[in-house]
């Protein structure tokens, strides 16, 4: 039998009403993805863990999870990273500077850093699943003695579909920070890796009982990636994903993002492999 | 006449036909809205009973999968039925609900949070299914780290009146499920009807509210007559039952069958119609659409049901996650009666029914369940 209903003791968030906030920049990075950049400081600053994410909402038009792909060290400006996909995102890729969007978040769980500290952190990220990883390798950046070896690994489809190449570039030029890049297809005259994720990482050598790899990308990237991680010895204890599904409420009571029996919302975006790697080869799960 | 109110948390009572109208009365008087059973359009629906002549009087229903039809019964019994189509959770999950207006002014956007109308509620004829099913909903919706403060606030002043089952259908299976057909807590007053030799209830007060209640009414003790004729009367709820499910191991075989050949079997006559989901009184899914009025500066946030059988329920940039028939049927039921249970901690399922006799094509839940996974099948 199951037990009534109590109001459960201490405060808890409800709410599915959004905050709105100002537009304050608008980054064009690719012709398909734009950074926006929203002024928090009305609401004093916006704190969040890296791998967390808001619903995005614009006006009239709805809602959508978006991951957090701002500097978590610097609260004041909330910046996420969107691609103009779909009936929400389109429009909200064409907002201007002094537009307002609604956000509520953050949302989910996050990459591990703490669990992390005193490892290397092995960082692969697949197209847009850069940006959910951005505040992960910002973190370990500006904690960099924390760690040991930081290496981004970033596989996108052509060389001119890399994503923040500025920021890639910068951290390739440091002296602690390992970065390197793949791309899908590429014109003759390219002379970098051509290949998917998973080839790259044959070109690295990890110790597998020190590392925590955090990988971010689309689906079957993520499995493959995954999976070829574990051949190389690395325990599916280290291996961390974030899981992509449909969300309206981004709290666990829409139903939409379930993912097996996790949501994808409360139990994730970041969920570790050993957890989910049977649902991840289940078809339509 | 002696008087023996105080009544009292656990007491027994007889209440008359007119006492019962009585207490409707006293309901409405107190500002409480009393959603019941209600005849409309050939069958059992939940909506304002304000006497007892809104109740579906001397008729019953009769179940199967894909059908339903009222009979009369040939006697007065007011609750002489099972459940219709309506679950109680429309009246505190509304199908449809404002949660939210934004009005544009200029760049600017103005937020407006919905705040629920709300009237306290009482809910009558609420059977032991019923009762657990808003107990699951209650956990799903408040439960976890967030509550769906709408929800929350519809559900925070509601009385369930309870009926005790003295007939089950052919489709029901909440002995099954571990919830019925007796209701043994969950409710404020129960009522047990009985027929004869007088048409009177047994009434059982469940909570301070319901004793409350009860010492406003005109009840009269219980004998040893009514407590057996009770108990004959709920026996044949148990013994009318007309389907079992098997619970034990369901959870583990559910999830390691994923792809079992069943699935495809299923899908083959489900016809995706999300029937099952909206008659289902745990289903919880919702969604969120925005409507502008004509000018364009207000929007309105609005939440109303959604069901895991629409191919778009399940869409992410680029398509659906599940767009075969085999995958969204697999994920309702392995939701319903597996993954639930990692969730929540009981299965979502109470054993109502009500998904088999409302399934256009007769889908039975317990028969899928039974054959996902079953030892080689041949044919």
């Amino acid at each position: 039998m199951v037990e009534l209903w109590t109001p459960p003791p201490g405060e808890r968030a409800h709410t599915m009403v959004p905050r709105m906030l100002r537009v304050d920049r608008v980054i064009r990075e690719l012709p398909d993805i734009v950074t926006l950049v929203l002024d928090s400081a009305p609401m004093g600053g916006f704190r969040f863990g890296p791998g967390q994410f808001n619903m995005l909402y614009l006006f009239g038009t709805g809602e959508v999870p978006i991951s957090i792909s701002g500097n978590p060290v610097e609260p004041g400006d909330l910046v996420h990273t969107i691609r103009a996909v779909g009936q929400v995102t389109r429009p909200m890729c064409q907002v201007k500077r002094g537009d307002m969007l609604g956000v509520r978040g953050p949302f989910g769980t996050e990459w591990p850093m703490d669990d992390a500290r005193g490892k290397d952190l092995l960082i692969v990220a697949g197209g847009l699943g850069l940006a959910p990883l951005r505040p992960a390798i910002y973190h370990a950046l500006h904690h960099r003695s924390a760690y040991g070896r930081v290496i981004v690994l970033y596989g996108t489809r052509a060389p001119d579909s890399i994503l923040f190449e500025d920021e890639l570039h910068t951290w390739r030029g440091r002296f602690d920070c390992e970065v390197d890049i793949t791309v899908d297809r590429a014109p003759t005259d390219f002379r970098g890796h051509v290949g998917v994720v998973p080839a790259l990482l044959d070109r690295f050598s990890f110790d597998p009982d020190r590392t925590v790899a955090m990988v971010c990308g689309p689906e079957i990237m993520m499995r493959f990636t995954a999976r070829a991680l574990t051949k190389k010895g690395l325990p599916r204890e280290a291996i961390w994903l974030s899981v992509e599904r449909s969300m309206k409420c981004g709290m666990g009571v829409c139903g939409h993002c379930q993912f097996g029996p996790t949501f994808a919302c409360k139990d994730g975006p970041v969920m570790r492999y050993d957890h989910i790697f049977r649902l991840l080869d289940i078809r339509e799960i | 006449m002696e008087s023996h109110a105080p009544w009292q948390v656990g007491s027994k009572a007889i209440l008359s036909v007119t006492g019962l109208g009585d207490l409707l009365g006293r309901l409405w008087a107190g500002g409480r809205q009393v959603v019941g059973p209600v005849v409309r359009d050939g069958a059992i629906c939940l909506g304002p009973v304000r006497t007892i002549a809104d109740l579906p009087k001397g008729l019953t229903d009769e179940h199967g999968p894909g059908t339903y039809r009222l009979k009369p019964r040939g006697d007065e019994a007011l609750f002489g039925f099972t459940v219709g189509q309506h679950a109680f959770k429309r009246s505190i999950l509304l199908p449809e609900v404002a949660l939210v207006q934004l009005r544009r002014k200029g760049r600017d956007v103005e937020v407006e949070p919905a705040t629920p109308k709300t009237q306290p509620l009482a809910l009558l004829g609420v059977r032991a299914c019923d009762a657990a099913a808003l107990g699951i909903q209650d956990k799903v919706l408040c439960g976890g780290p967030y509550a769906d403060s709408d929800y929350e606030a519809r559900r925070a002043d509601v009385l369930v009146i309870a009926v005790q089952c003295t007939n089950a259908a052919s489709t029901c299976f909440c002995a099954s499920m571990g919830t019925g057909p007796h209701l043994s807590n969950g409710f404020d007053l129960a009522l047990t009807e009985l027929l004869s030799p007088t048409h009177r209830f047994l009434v059982e007060v469940g909570s301070p509210a319901g004793a409350t209640l009860a010492n406003q009414l005109e009840l009269t003790p219980v004998s040893e007559g009514d407590l057996s004729d009770a108990k004959t009367a709920e026996q044949a709820a148990l013994t009318q039952m007309g389907r079992h499910l098997e619970t034990a191991g369901l959870r583990e075989k559910l999830q390691q069958n994923p792809d079992d050949s069943h699935w495809e079997n299923v899908a083959n006559r489900c016809l995706s119609c999300a029937n099952c989901t909206m008659v289902c009184p745990t289903c919880f899914c919702t969604t969120m659409e925005d409507r502008t009025d004509l000018t364009g500066d207000i929007a309105t946030r609005i939440r109303r049901y959604d069901s895991c059988f629409s191919e778009a329920f399940a869409y992410v940039h680029g398509g659906s996650v599940r767009p075969t028939v085999r995958a969204r049927y697999r994920q309702w039921l392995t939701h319903k009666l597996s993954t639930w249970v990692d969730q929540f901690g009981s299965l979502g399922c109470v054993g109502c029914g009500r998904c088999i006799t409302f399934c256009p094509v007769g889908i039975d839940i317990t028969a899928e369940a039974k054959a996902v996974g079953a030892p080689a099948r041949t044919g």
